[in-house]
């Protein structure tokens, strides 16, 4: 989680001027200030299971994050706490159903699909490349890494899709050929988790 | 950026302390947050909560007080409030016969809102909330997250803040306001843009001959631009595409001509002289009207009209005594 608040940090302008040009030109500045804030909370949290970490950066995100992208990510990293709950380490069958969690819960929040140029674009298409890596028999870093490259899939296919969902959806066919940065900050997320992985 | 501010991190803070310096008999500032509340808080009744980012003075801590809300949670300049800081809100104020929420409707104000109405009831308090959805400028489609939350908020904030101070239960005041809701529409226009502190330069530019039609009031820009036009016309404009969407013929109204934040009052009547006939003119008779600043854009000039259709119970409740900073009717 250090090396994801860091990852944010460096893309904050990048992320910000994704946001300009379809949001209102926060995500960045948002996203760095939530995972900052998390950052700090990190300590405390250190020796709790893994269920207590996730939903602690969760609340950190929901308190700091502010916008809709506070409530999604906080949501998710809730739902995933709630997923392992009690675990001390975690194989790659928690990590699927730790994933599937979050997904449910940023639909269940954001009242939205797969489709709309949402993070969801980037998050569906990995958990099913992450289940069907798992499935099959992969390790956790292998179907990792296929996840991760479906989600870039999935942001790059969110420059061929019109906004319905989120401040973007005002745009309408203007929002056509940009990237949308919530798919952006998802993709960040995951391939920092890649990165890091045992 | 030109502003009569100390440091951009501490405007919202500054700015709420201030408020609640106008008028301290009547409001308090909770320690967490930007959170303004009255001073003495309601028994027995539902408690109204409202909020939203920061930018819109006197919206929505200038609406605090007998007859209107509770309790308004305001975040950052045009961010959402977090749900923490919307529980502690609804928290500070609910009573036995539970808390509404209104809302404008955001993406984020709406999730903020409805993870903070979810902690609560896990506290074991009786929260729901309603959405704000006036602005005809933004199409309300499958397509698109519907229609904005703008200057007909502070209408349902009176509305149901007054059958709130009858007695009425939560189910019947969230009615009420729902139904506010549903005979409300606004539109507006700007002749020059705002600047959000944070950001140090304004969220889109105009040329001096240009105006902006359909601006929301987070210094976004509106649906398009056009050659800046006389009042009358730009009136007529923004009337008819309200009309279009609500045929209020007929019918017995309230009016709003409400200032973005840099609007003279001398433009806003001048709006109005015009506003006032045509109308009139169409058969629609206009209950009360209220020229003012009442739902800002910090201080983007231009004007909003909001029109609200009457009955006989949303009539005796508008008419009903409110004291707040910024609506003392």
């Amino acid at each position: 989680m250090q090396a994801v608040a860091v990852k944010i940090e460096e893309e904050k302008d990048y992320l910000t001027e994704l946001d300009n040009v379809i949001g209102d030109g926060d995500h960045g500045i948002n996203m760095a200030r939530g995972f900052k804030a998390v950052e700090e909370k990190l300590p405390s949290l250190a020796g709790k299971d893994i269920g207590i970490i996730l939903k602690g950066i969760g609340l950190q995100l929901v308190s700091n994050v502010g916008g809709a992208s506070g409530p999604l990510y906080g949501t998710a990293f809730m739902k995933a706490g709630a997923a392992c709950t009690g675990l001390v380490s975690m194989d790659a069958v928690a990590f699927v159903q730790a994933m599937e969690a979050a997904v449910q819960g940023i639909e269940m929040r954001g009242k939205a699909h797969e489709g709309e140029k949402t993070m969801l674009d980037a998050l569906c298409p990995a958990l099913k490349a992450l289940r069907h890596g798992v499935d099959s028999g992969k390790t956790a870093k292998a179907a990792l890494a296929d996840a991760v490259a479906a989600a870039e899939q999935g942001v790059a296919y969110t420059q061929t899709i019109i906004a319905t969902k989120g401040r973007a959806s005002y745009l309408g066919e203007r929002s056509l050929g940009h990237q949308d940065p919530g798919a952006t900050s998802s993709l960040y997320i995951l391939q920092t988790i890649l990165a890091h992985l045992s | 950026m030109k502003k009569i501010i100390n440091d951009v991190a501490s405007v919202e803070e500054q700015m709420i302390q201030g408020l609640v310096k106008a008028a301290p008999d009547m409001l308090r500032k909770l320690e967490y947050g930007t959170i303004v509340v009255r001073a003495q808080r309601k028994q027995g009744q539902v408690a109204l909560v409202s909020g939203g980012g920061s930018g819109h003075e006197p919206a929505h801590a200038g609406y605090v007080g007998k007859g209107m809300l509770d309790c308004a949670v305001a975040g950052t300049v045009f961010t959402s409030p977090t749900p923490d800081q919307v529980l502690e809100g609804i928290k500070a104020v609910a009573t036995d016969q539970g808390v509404l929420c209104v809302v404008k409707n955001y993406t984020g104000d709406i999730m903020n809102f409805e993870m903070a109405v979810e902690m609560a009831a896990d506290e074991g308090i009786k929260a729901e909330y309603v959405v704000v959805n006036d602005d005809v400028a933004v199409k309300d489609s499958l397509y698109t997250t519907g229609r904005r939350g703008v200057a007909g908020t502070i209408l349902v904030h009176k509305i149901a803040g007054a059958k709130a101070e009858e007695g009425a239960d939560l189910k019947a005041v969230k009615e009420v306001a729902e139904k506010v809701i549903a005979n409300v529409r606004t539109m507006g226009m700007a002749i020059a843009p705002c600047t959000v502190p944070a950001a140090g330069k304004p969220g889109f530019e105009l040329a001096e001959d240009e105006m902006e039609i359909g601006i929301g009031i987070h210094g976004e820009p509106g649906t398009h631009r056009e050659k800046l036009a006389s009042a009358d016309t730009i009136a007529k404009m923004l009337v008819d595409h309200i009309l279009a969407d609500i045929d209020y013929k007929g019918q017995e109204i309230v009016l709003i001509v409400n200032g973005m934040g840099a609007t003279p009052l001398m433009e806003l009547y001048i709006v109005n002289n015009f506003v006032h006939d045509y109308l009139t003119k169409q058969g629609i008779t206009i209950y009360d009207t209220m020229v003012g600043n009442y739902m800002t854009s910090i201080e983007m000039a231009g004007f909003s009209l909001t029109l609200l259709r009457l009955d006989d119970e949303m009539k005796s409740l508008y008419d009903a005594k409110a004291h707040t900073l910024a609506w003392k009717k």
